[in-house]
């Protein structure tokens, strides 16, 4: 029961770190392609000045709970898929040096250095943590001793680079649309055009991940014999669908947010289909490491509980003052201040 | 080279790294905070501005602390497997709390702090980076209750094939970590102390905004004053606690190869690892080591030898780290003390102002040493007579940690380098000039 709850949690860890998180690096990778000249740029970085800090700690956080929670499945985890990890860590580091450099010096060759890395810091974590979580869902080559078998190149199957493919589509569209959100004039129709256009491919690619699902994975099974779970996929979708409602009627709030259940709905389709699995071996599957047999002692999960019941909504408030005091558009006045990125 | 001796240099990089940021982050961030309390309290503006001048420069460390630490958490599961499948149980769940409790009211109030100069009230405002300072404080807490576990492991007992959380409140609350917090938090006020000592110096040598200079001098000065001298104190408890908890490390600190009573310590002394002995002991005070360790002129102390030579820490590094560590120690409190009897008349002692311009990176050194001491003396155990090192590590190629580690030196001298330059350019150039005209005072 204990560790159940604990594998909701750790879902649920997840899934907000995409959700929040998720519109940052999506408009890290975004920007290149949206902002016309200097002055539009740094309106993208100050769009996510105050928030992608915050956000990052959920990744901490969802870190330290599979360390803390399941240990052996933070081992086996985090060993097996070093590269990618390594890679999405490299970039994490780089991203976030951004936004602190890039306006120490008045250049535009410094300036250039900085937009490369917020683009390479967020486009890399968003392609492989999709590729990642896909791999979990079909299960990874590692044995009873938690020794990965393969590569890098292992990982990028095709359902594995779909994965990272509907993550990185994900994160464009929330990007676009937070940046619709909080962004005035052009800059904002542009944004509002663009989401359209994303929200199109992403319903492809999310239809043809879903049915890839299918045959790729056992991530169904939990869902034929428990219909009702179904509910998780369904809401996913119908979010995805109502996002475009609100991209029309250009209520840019309401999409974000339908956007934020889209993506808290495929996370935790994916948690609720691994489940008791948490991370699943596909040698062999009595190697998978489940909610049970990697779990910490009740003890400590009892102990963890308590610390999350109290704290995480804790966070949960403050940090949503911090969205509500910021909820405004940035302008062309804010970039004047001297506290702006 | 073995997959074991990769790792371990990836983290120490890694760790070393993180840890030239983190005691600033530690220090100035209550430094910061106190020039913004006099500010609202006082509605002098020249304390606005050196808010704004020392936080533009807590910012670019923070950041640099905040993504390197995050190595950290990583590592534990891409290269240390063995370890955190053995003791995830009591040590994730302390890495955890740290995360839940302490880093997100660190990144979200330091948000506010940035970007909420004209949004809050300054009370608010203040409180914001109050906030700041004690989830570094609470986060440094937590840390190093982990860090304090695998010195001196209690509240844990081995069931199920690896170390089970049995008792939550001896872990938090033990001695060893209650001493190293405060020796660790000390350590990065100094720093942060030195840090705005010796910048302000700089600019006080140069007759450059030296009202600005002056005061921030005299606030860190205060500020360095109490915890160098807290220090001293702290780092001889935390010894002593040391000697009880790891007899090995103490006797490769005071490289004391046979178990003595009554023993003698030696002002200038040379180990001489492959022979087992020193190769030079001068200048001895009798019995005094004894007396520092136990309080007691005869007390006994273990040598090395007392352990197989494969149970023991290298002792020349060790040595050397804690000698050097100490010895700074101590120089901080003389150039403290010096400092506050000078502090009235700074401009008039350009030698003492010239010194602590040289300073500044003494602090960090010494803190850096001390974390040699630390983990190289807790060698060959990651969790002291629990878990040996050469276990902890994950199943992963040579090749594999051989590259990664490669990478973490190039980004890291890349972003050490330009974290470095940046700090020096803001510091150097001092706090923006007051528009022509505008008053002093607010609403003055």
């Amino acid at each position: 029961m204990l560790e159940t709850i604990w594998v909701l949690l750790w879902g649920l860890l997840w899934a907000i770190y995409f959700m929040l998180d998720g519109f940052d690096l999506g408009l890290g990778t975004l920007r290149p392609f949206i902002a016309r000249n200097d002055t539009e740029s740094r309106i993208i970085y100050n769009v996510m000045g105050p928030f992608w800090d915050g956000n990052e700690v959920w990744l901490i956080t969802a870190g330290g709970v599979t360390f803390a929670a399941f240990p052996t499945t933070y081992a086996v985890m985090f060993s097996t898929l070093y590269a990618p990890l390594l890679l999405i860590l490299f970039g994490l580091i780089i991203r976030a040096v951004s936004f602190e450099f890039r306006g120490q010096l008045d250049s535009p060759g410094w300036r250039k250095i900085w937009d490369s890395c917020l683009f390479v810091g967020s486009f890399v974590p968003a392609l492989l943590f999709g590729v990642a979580f896909a791999n979990i869902f079909q299960g990874i080559p590692f044995d009873d001793k938690g020794v990965f078998h393969g590569t890098l190149f292992t990982l990028l199957n095709p359902y594995g680079i779909l994965g990272g493919v509907l993550f990185v589509l994900l994160f464009l569209l929330h990007g676009s649309l937070w940046l619709a959100v909080k962004s005035e004039g052009r800059l904002c129709d542009r944004a509002a055009a663009l989401s359209s256009k994303l929200w199109a491919v992403l319903l492809v690619v999310a239809v043809v991940f879903l049915v890839h699902t299918w045959f790729a994975t056992p991530l169904y099974k939990n869902y034929l014999s428990r219909p009702l779970l179904f509910v998780i996929p369904l809401a996913m979708v119908v979010a995805l669908l109502i996002t475009r409602l609100f991209i029309a009627k250009k209520a840019w709030w309401t999409a974000w947010f339908a956007s934020c259940l889209t993506i808290v709905g495929a996370t935790l389709f994916g948690v609720v289909g691994l489940y008791p699995n948490l991370y699943p071996s596909s040698l062999n599957p009595a190697f998978s490491l489940t909610a049970f047999n990697s779990a910490s002692s009740p003890l400590t999960l009892k102990i963890m509980l308590v610390v999350a019941l109290i704290f995480v909504p804790i966070v949960i408030l403050y940090q949503g003052w911090v969205y509500y005091l910021f909820k405004d558009k940035v302008t062309l006045e804010h970039l004047e201040s001297d506290d702006a990125y | 080279m073995d997959v074991v001796f990769l790792s371990r240099l990836q983290f120490a990089v890694a760790t070393m790294f993180h840890f030239l940021f983190v005691p600033l982050t530690l220090g100035l961030s209550i430094l910061v905070a106190i020039m913004e309390s006099i500010y609202v309290k006082t509605d002098d503006e020249e304390y606005k501005r050196m808010a704004k001048f020392w936080g533009k420069i807590f910012l670019i460390n923070f950041a640099v602390g905040i993504v390197t630490g995050i190595t950290l958490e990583f590592q534990f599961g891409t290269n240390w497997a063995g370890y955190s499948k053995y003791v995830g149980d009591v040590f994730g769940s302390l890495l955890a709390i740290e995360a839940t409790v302490a880093f997100f009211l660190e990144s979200t109030f330091i948000a506010i702090w940035v970007f909420g100069w004209n949004k809050v009230s300054p009370k608010l405002h203040v409180a914001c980076i109050w906030l700041v300072a004690i989830a570094a404080t609470m986060s440094a807490y937590w840390i190093l209750v982990a860090n304090s576990w695998m010195q001196h492991p209690v509240g844990y007992a081995i069931r199920n094939g690896r170390a089970e959380l049995v008792d939550f409140l001896a872990v938090i609350t033990q001695p060893f970590a209650i001493l190293t917090y405060l020796h660790v938090t000390f350590a990065g006020y100094i720093v942060a102390g030195f840090f705005v000592m010796g910048v302000s110096a700089y600019h006080i040598l140069r007759k450059s905004n030296v009202s600005f200079f002056s005061k921030s001098f005299r606030i860190a000065l205060i500020f360095a004053l109490i915890f160098s001298i807290g220090e001293v104190i702290v780092g001889d408890f935390h010894g002593k606690v040391m000697g009880k908890t790891q007899p090995v490390k103490l006797a490769a600190v005071e490289s004391q190869w046979e178990t003595a009573k009554g023993v003698p310590f030696s002002m200038l002394l040379i180990p001489d690892e492959a022979n087992e002995r020193n190769s030079l002991e001068m200048f001895q005070i009798p019995k005094f080591m004894s007396w520092l360790v136990y309080e007691h002129w005869d007390a006994e102390i273990m040598g090395l030898k007392e352990w197989p030579k494969e149970d023991r820490p290298p002792v020349t590094l060790t040595f050397w780290s804690f000698r050097l560590m100490v010895g700074l120690g101590f120089l901080f409190a003389l150039l403290t003390v010096i400092g506050w009897f000078k502090r009235n008349k700074l401009e008039t002692v350009r030698w003492y102002l010239r010194i602590m311009v040289y300073a500044i990176p003494l602090p960090y050194l010494a803190a850096e040493l001390g974390w040699m001491v630390t983990e190289v003396g807790r060698q060959p155990w990651i969790v002291y007579n629990v878990m040996r090192t050469a276990d902890a590590v994950s199943p992963i190629p040579a090749s594999h940690v051989a590259v990664s580690l490669a990478a973490f030196v190039m980004l890291y001298s890349l972003l050490g380098f330009i974290a470095f330059a940046l700090i020096v350019r803001v510091a150097r150039q001092g706090p923006p000039d007051l528009p022509a005209g505008l008053p002093a005072r607010r609403g003055g």
